[in-house]
Order: structure tokens, then C-alpha cells, then sequence
């Protein structure tokens, strides 16, 4: 009763108004959360820095300055403002490397989410609503992926496919896509039994219409908090791939590349190893900053009042 | 002239509840063999505690879950979904209205929708049509067309069951089963759905099986009345003989714990806490 | 002396739109060895207000009074720790949910013998001696065996009855019960008020009965006072209640019961006053917003 009446005294006090009233509230319990707040803001500047890197960068990434080879951050002794943080081994510029850098990294967490995820909600959709012998063999095979170490399997998996940044990707898809299989799972056999469901399947709605257009919408809140980290999560898994050389090939600017090919100069130069490694560290601190927001504001149980 | 819309004989309902690995499988009863006839037009109230199997009911004659055993007549025809399946006629003469008026309604459908789908399911309508018979409906349950486009968190818990009732009617069923209906809604509101379910029965000649807990609503709204315990019809007659002269034990006690709300009652107990 | 007495009690909550008056301006009163029945319907405030008196309420709430007294005692003047220590001891609370009362996670005995140790400090045999008395005292068949039961093993209307033995444990002054039988079926219904109502008797306790249902107030209650949306409508014995109802409201309540119905329709509150008009009605309480 109790919590009837105070939820009531929020849906109440609420002003109406459809998408705008929701984004509002949303906004209210995501704006609570301060380190989702920055993480956002942080999140937004490195979107923004990736699609107008040529307009932001002052040099090209693949430029080599002769004259100038592992020169120091401008801050430091021997450092050219021209290289604000620097240059590599051959002589490229480090921060056109990184922004340029930004851009893969942005993209093979995109392309990775939108593979698991879509792989992900299929299975797991199809193993929640029809239980039984299929739900068995999807979910024993995404115990079989999950039961080796990510990082191990998705280097088999390059190695069988060959090195290079698209493979590497799959891999990871692969990878990280029983996560969302089994959260969809778990989200549709939740669902399923709702009162709303049977009252559809009453109305005599197909298989595939409570899958897809009954079901499904209601289940989105975690899958959205698990793509968010995801995200983060194929980020790191691709600079490790990379690092091992088996991922994005150089001269590609990629922050694990660029960490790989970088590594002999850790005592000698360390600010080719520490930018990278800030880089990604930053990236994936908001990504998953924002994570954390996102599942603050859609979990009831978090909800306050 | 009277047309029986649904009869049942002898429905027999049996779970099995699997076995874990150190447990063989045992099989619960829930339905015991309840045989029932309901005439077009009037209301078979279905009365019980909780586990006394009168939703699995509800479940078979909404066609959800087959019997066990029995046989199922809607309409002077036999179903069988076990064996034959569910056609779409079939599917159109029996609709529901669950409890939970907060959990019965898609929270990401806008209402329009909500009253819609079941036309787009089962028949031809083009959209324009569907819409103009969903804002009838809406009309017809006392809500009005500026809420069509409304998501249901934005309606009151007596809103969202009119919402139901009329999804449910959408389609011209002869038979509508309710689940409880009222027993979440407050008083007031609970009055309001009553009168609406009465009003609904006269214009549609509906026949409803009403499934509840609350005696004084059924008294209210049933012509007859089966009660049920453990599975199986203890009672079962018309409103009247029921609650005049109730023979089974279970149904006197039924009866004697139903909390007494008029003035004669509380002289009676507040003469006793004196003498005690 | 009253024995808990609140005078002009506003409860609101910092929701995302703003405050929300969830109370506004309540007196209430309960004297010793006395029932008194809160009726309202949902989101009138009443379990709110008792809520505020526990101090249960969660930190978005406000929660002001003029005077929250007692046994002459201010609560609103208390350390939270000095709170603490009346709380669950001389006022104790039961709620809706029996089962989800209980923790699935310990038996019914330990959860009784915690609040033994907590606020009254027995050793182990005594815990145990006591807490079998308890479930005597509140009609649970062999208790010995019961103590060791999870609550998943037991029915609502025992657990409910595990509830009320933790409630009683400490002997409280006064029992505040929040829809108490609203999740159990009628013949349990009936068992548990008939428990509450002579524990009640039997120990001279104060009974505060939150419900939305007449007909256990018609059972249990000396005093009645009548909610609507935080707001007090009346305050009568319960006799004067049901036969003379003063306010408007409660007239309306009363012959919403379908029992009272006169004919085929039954008058709605709506037919008779104040039920705000269809359009607004709409925009209206949209109570457990799916979130």
C-alpha cells in the first residue's frame, strides 16, 4: 500500500506531456549521478573530437617529421610547441595520432555492440519465450563461450580468421554477445508471464508478434546499460588485441597499436606509452560512468521515492 | 428463450510439477472435475480462496491452457485446444480482464494501440476504421478520445481496468471472462467498474463468468454462483439459494468470515467488549 | 495522557516535478488500550502518516509537525539513536505484504529471538523460551517445530502471525497495523483480526488499524478517523460513523459498499461530490507508474 501511494505521489505531481514528461524524469534521476554527469560530458567532447578530427588536428597521423623523432611533450626540456605531446619513433605527431585514434577506437565499440547486441537479443529472445530444448542449446553454447577467458578465446578466434581490425572485431562481438543473450533471456522469461502478455496472446497474437513487438520493447532498460559497458568493454578488448598485434595493423593509429609498436621506448620515452594508455583509460572510465548513470535511472528498485 | 453460451462437464485440470534431480515429479490437482452451464446474458459468479483453482479455470475457459480432461462447450461447440488448436472465430468469442490492472496493459503501448491490436490480429479493418471503432469504445467505457494517445502509466488504476474491459470488447466476444476485476480498485472506483460491467452486459447481452473472492460483490453482481475448495464445486446454484441457504460447511464458514459493515453488527460487537 | 499524539502533521516528497503533499496538516490521537481505524483509499495519506511516526519514511520525504508526542515524549526532539531504541520496542509495526516481511533468508525463530536480543537483551535460553511463547500466544500449531521453518515454507496467514510475534515481542504500548489482512484470503482474513483484536485486550495495547476496508473497521475499531488524499475528513466512534456519517465523504464510501446497493446501480463517490471532473481525472493519479 505504502508503495502505491508514494508512487503514486510521483506519477501524480508529474506534468504530463508524453516522450518530453519521460525524457524529463529520466534526465532527473540521470542528473543525480554526478560521475554520470562528467562521464557524459567527456563522452560527448571525444564523439565530437572523432568526427571533426582532420578540422582538430594539426598534423596528418601518418606524417613523419625526420627532424624531429621521439621529441618530448611541449611541457617538457627539448619539447616543440609544435608537438603539443609530442612525437614517436618515426617521428608522427602524437596527438594527431590519438584523435585520429579516437575515431577507431569509437567505431569498433559501435560496430562490436550493434553485432552482440542484435546477435545477442535473438537468441536470447528465442531461449526465453520457447524455454524447452531450445532454450537448452542456445544457452549451453553461450556457457561454452563464456567458460573461456575473453581475451584468450578472441585470439583464437583472430588467429583463425587472420589478423586485422574487422576480425578483430567479430571476435570480440562474439565474444561479449552471450552477456546480452542471457540478460534477454532473463528479461523475456521475467516478461512473459505478465498479465499484459497473456492479454495479447488472448487477442491472439502470433509467436513472433509477443517476441518482437510485446515483449522485447519492455526488456530494453538492461539491455541498454549492458551495451553501454560493452562498449567500454570492446574498447579495451580491441587496444588489447592490438597491443598483441593482432588487431588493427600499423601505421592505423589505434590507441593498442600504437600502445604495441611504442613499448621499447617505455624507459626512454615514456610519453608514447602514457598517452595511449590515458586515452583509453579515459574513454572506458566514461563510457562506463555512464553506464552506471543509465542503470540508476532506469532500475525502479534504485528509484527513490 | 435461453441460449447456453458455455457449458462445461466434468473439467479436470492436473499440473505436473517437475521433478528436481533428487525429487521424483509429483502431479498437483488444481481442477477436480467442475462441471458449469451459463445462459446467454447472465453472470456465473465463480467464488474461492487463493489455490482453490478457480484462475486455472478462468485459464481453460479463456482458452489459454487446455483441460486435462472434460469437455469445454462455447456456444454450443465443443473446444478442444489440445487437440484441434484455436481458430480465430473461436479466438473472438471468449476475452478476459485480469486483477492486476497495472500489470494487464503493455506500458510502452499507447492506448489507441492497445485497443487497436487485437482488430489488426484477427481482422481486415484498415486503420481509419480501427481507430474510429477504438474511439467508440473508449467512449462507450467512459473515457474519451483525447485519451487515445495516451501511455498507460498516465491513467488511474479504475481507468486502466475500463482500458481493459474495453480491449476486451473490441472484438464482439459472447463470453467475457473477469478475473477478479475489482479486487485492486479502491471503493469508489470498484463501484464505478461495476456499473460499467452491468451497463456493458444490458447494450452487448454479455455473458460474463466472474471470478472473485469478495462475497458482497458477487452478491451484488452474480445470478449464479459456484463456490469452490480444493479443486472441486462445493456449492453451486443460483445467487439466491446460495447465500439464503448455503449446505457446505466450507461456504457457512465462507460466509461467517466475511467482515459485517452495517450498524446492527457493530451494536452486537461493541455490547460484547463491554460485557467481556 | 494520550498515548501517541500529533498535531498538524505535513508529510511531502521531493519527487521529480517537485514537492508532493502526501499529508497535509493531520491531528491524530490514540489513548491507551484503544482501536483506531484510518480509512482511506489509495493515496490518502494514511499509511504515510504512520510511516512518519516510525520514522520509515525515505530521505526525499519532509516531514513536519507541531507536536509528534509519545508516551509525553517528542519524537521529533530525539536523536535518531534514542529513536531507535522506542521504536520496534514500545511502537511496533505490521504491514501488507506477510511474506515479504519476513527475511526468506532465517528462520521465523530467528527473526523473532533478533528482536528479543536487540531491545531486550535475553540470553539465549531465555530468547528461545520467550519466542516459543510467542508463537503460542499468536496460535501457531507446535511452535518448536515452527521456529525452524523459512518463510517460503509457510503460508501467508502464518507468516503474518510470525509478524505479529516480532510485533508483540517487546511488548509494545502500541501496535500499528497497516492493511494487515488486504493479502490473505477472507477465513484468514477473520482469524487474524480476531488475533489482533484480543492480543490487543489482552495486553491493554493501543491498535492503530490502517485499511481500506469497511467491513474491518465495522469488526475491530472503537475510533475512526476517514482519509482522502491526505486530507482529515472526519473523526467519529465508530458507531456514530456507520450510523450518522458527517461528512460527505464518508456518506459516499459507505453506500459504494455493494452490499448497501439500493437496485441495479451503486451510487459512486463521483455521483455525489468532489471527484474531480472526467478531464482532469485523466491527467490524474497514476498510481505504481510503470517506471
Amino acid at each position: 500500500m505504502t508503495d502505491q501511494t508514494t508512487a503514486e505521489a510521483t506519477a501524480s505531481a508529474i506534468p504530463t506531456g508524453g516522450r518530453q514528461r519521460a525524457f524529463t524524469e529520466f534526465w532527473h534521476y540521470y542528473s543525480m549521478n554526478t560521475g554520470a554527469v562528467i562521464g557524459l560530458v567527456v563522452f560527448t567532447a571525444l564523439v565530437l573530437v572523432a568526427i571533426f578530427a582532420p578540422l582538430v588536428a594539426p598534423h596528418s597521423p601518418d606524417e613523419q617529421f625526420r627532424d624531429a623523432l621521439l621529441a618530448p611533450p611541449a611541457w617538457q626540456e627539448g619539447g616543440r610547441s609544435m608537438f603539443l605531446l609530442g612525437t614517436d619513433a618515426v617521428g608522427r605527431d602524437m596527438l594527431s595520432r590519438l584523435i585520429f585514434g579516437a575515431r577507431f577506437s569509437l567505431f569498433i565499440g559501435l560496430v562490436v555492440v550493434v553485432f552482440s547486441l542484435t546477435s545477442g537479443i535473438i537468441l536470447g529472445v528465442l531461449a526465453g519465450y520457447f524455454r524447452g530444448w531450445v532454450d537448452t542449446l542456445i544457452m549451453r553454447i553461450m556457457d561454452v563461450i563464456l567458460a573461456f577467458p575473453s581475451l584468450l578465446l578472441a585470439l583464437v578466434l583472430v588467429a583463425i580468421l587472420g589478423p586485422g581490425l574487422f576480425n578483430a572485431m567479430l571476435a570480440i562481438a562474439l565474444v561479449l554477445q552471450p552477456h546480452f543473450a542471457r540478460l534477454t533471456r532473463a528479461a523475456v522469461m521475467a516478461e512473459k508471464n505478465r498479465e499484459y502478455v497473456i492479454s495479447a496472446k488472448v487477442a491472439g497474437a502470433s509467436h513472433l508478434r509477443l517476441m518482437v513487438k510485446t515483449i522485447l520493447p519492455n526488456c530494453m532498460a538492461p539491455l541498454i546499460v549492458q551495451a553501454t559497458l560493452s562498449f567500454s568493454n570492446a574498447i579495451l578488448e580491441a587496444a588489447a588485441l592490438g597491443f598483441l598485434g593482432v588487431g588493427a595493423q600499423p601505421p592505423t593509429p589505434e590507441w593498442g597499436t600504437m600502445l604495441a609498436t611504442a613499448r621499447e621506448f617505455i624507459l626512454r620515452a615514456p610519453w608514447v606509452v602514457t598517452f595511449p594508455g590515458l586515452a583509453i583509460l579515459i574513454t572506458v572510465l566514461a563510457i562506463n560512468l555512464i553506464g552506471d548513470g543509465l542503470r540508476d535511472a532506469f532500475d525502479p528498485k534504485l528509484k527513490r521515492s | 428463450m435461453s441460449v447456453t453460451v458455455l457449458e462445461g462437464k466434468n473439467i479436470v485440470r492436473d499440473y505436473h510439477v517437475g521433478g528436481g534431480l533428487f525429487r521424483p515429479s509429483r502431479t498437483v490437482h488444481a481442477v477436480k472435475g467442475v462441471s458449469f452451464s451459463v445462459d446467454k446474458g447472465k453472470t456465473l459468479a465463480i467464488v474461492g480462496e487463493s489455490g482453490c483453482g478457480k484462475s486455472t479455470l478462468a485459464r481453460i475457459i479463456t482458452l489459454i491452457d487446455p483441460a486435462t480432461a472434460g469437455e469445454l462447450f462455447i456456444d454450443g461447440n465443443k473446444v478442444d485446444i489440445a487437440r484441434d488448436g484455436l481458430t480465430k472465430e473461436m479466438r473472438r468469442k471468449v476475452q478476459i480482464v485480469f486483477q492486476n490492472p497495472y500489470g494487464s496493459l503493455n506500458p510502452r503501448q499507447k492506448i489507441g494501440d492497445v485497443l487497436g491490436e487485437p482488430l489488426l490480429i484477427n481482422t481486415d479493418t484498415p486503420a481509419d476504421e480501427r481507430r474510429d471503432l477504438a474511439m467508440k469504445m473508449l467512449k462507450k467505457v467512459g473515457l474519451g478520445p483525447e485519451h487515445y494517445n495516451r501511455y498507460p502509466h498516465m491513467f488511474s488504476g479504475g481507468q486502466r481496468q475500463r482500458i481493459a474491459i474495453a480491449r476486451a470488447l473490441m472484438l464482439n466476444p459472447s463470453l467475457l471472462v473477469l478475473d477478479e476485476p475489482v479486487s485492486a480498485l479502491d471503493l469508489s472506483v470498484q463501484a464505478q467498474v461495476l456499473n460499467l460491467l452491468a451497463d456493458l452486459q444490458d447494450e452487448f447481452e454479455l455473458t460474463y463468468v466472474f471470478i472473485s473472492h469478495d462475497l458482497s460483490v458477487v452478491r451484488y453482481i452474480a445470478d449464479d454462483v459456484m463456490v469452490m475448495y480444493y479443486g472441486e464445486a462445493v456449492e453451486y446454484g443460483s445467487r439466491d439459494e446460495v447465500f439464503a441457504d448455503p449446505k457446505h460447511s466450507y461456504t457457512k464458514t465462507l460466509f461467517a468470515a466475511t467482515p459485517r459493515a452495517d450498524v446492527a453488527s457493530i451494536k452486537a460487537r461493541l455490547a460484547k467488549k463491554k460485557a467481556a | 495522557m494520550p498515548l501517541l499524539e500529533i498535531k498538524n502533521l505535513t508529510v511531502s516528497f521531493d519527487t521529480a516535478a517537485g514537492p508532493f503533499m502526501a499529508v497535509q496538516g493531520i491531528d491524530l490521537s490514540i489513548e491507551p488500550r484503544e482501536v483506531l481505524a484510518i480509512v482511506g483509499e489509495s493515496g490518502s495519506g494514511k499509511s504515510v502518516a504512520m510511516l512518519a511516526v516510525m520514522g520509515l519514511l525515505p530521505n526525499t520525504a519532509t516531514v513536519k509537525a507541531d507536536r509528534m508526542a509519545f508516551d509525553g515524549v517528542d519524537l521529533l526532539e530525539l536523536s535518531p539513536s534514542e529513536r531507535r531504541k522506542i521504536v520496534g520496542k514500545d511502537i511496533s509495526m505490521i504491514f501488507q505484504e506477510p511474506i515479504a516481511s519476513l527475511n526468506p533468508c532465517f528462520t521465523a525463530g530467528f527473526q523473532i529471538e533478533e528482536v528479543l536480543r536487540f531491545h531486550m537483551g535475553m540470553d539465549r535460553a531465555q530468547r528461545r523460551a520467550r519466542a516459543i511463547e510467542l508463537m503460542k500466544l499468536v496460535g501457531i500449531a507446535d511452535p518448536e517445530e515452527r521456529l525452524n521453518s523459512f518463510p517460503h515454507q509457510m503460508s501467508g496467514g502464518q507468516c503474518q502471525r510470525v509478524m505479529i510475534a516480532i510485533a508483540i515481542a517487546c511488548n509494545p504500548k502500541l501496535l500499528i497495523a497497516d492493511e494487515p489482512t488486504t493479502a490473505l484470503d477472507v477465513t484468514i482474513q477473520k482469524q487474524i483480526l480476531d488475533l489482533l483484536v484480543g492480543l490487543q485486550a489482552k495486553y491493554g495495547m493501543g491498535l492503530i488499524m490502517i485499511t481500506h476496508n469497511m467491513g474491518v473497521v465495522a469488526e475491530t475499531a472503537d475510533r475512526v478517523i476517514v482519509q482522502y488524499k491526505g486530507r482529515k475528513m472526519e473523526e467519529a466512534d465508530v458507531l456514530s460513523l456507520f450510523e450518522q456519517p458527517m461528512s460527505n465523504y464518508t456518506r459516499a464510501l459507505l453506500s459504494a459498499l455493494p452490499e448497501n446497493a439500493v437496485g441495479d446501480r451503486l451510487p459512486t463517490i463521483s455521483d455525489m461530490l468532489f471527484e474531480p471532473a472526467p478531464s482532469a481525472a485523466a491527467t490524474q493519479p497514476a498510481t505504481g507508474a510503470a517506471p
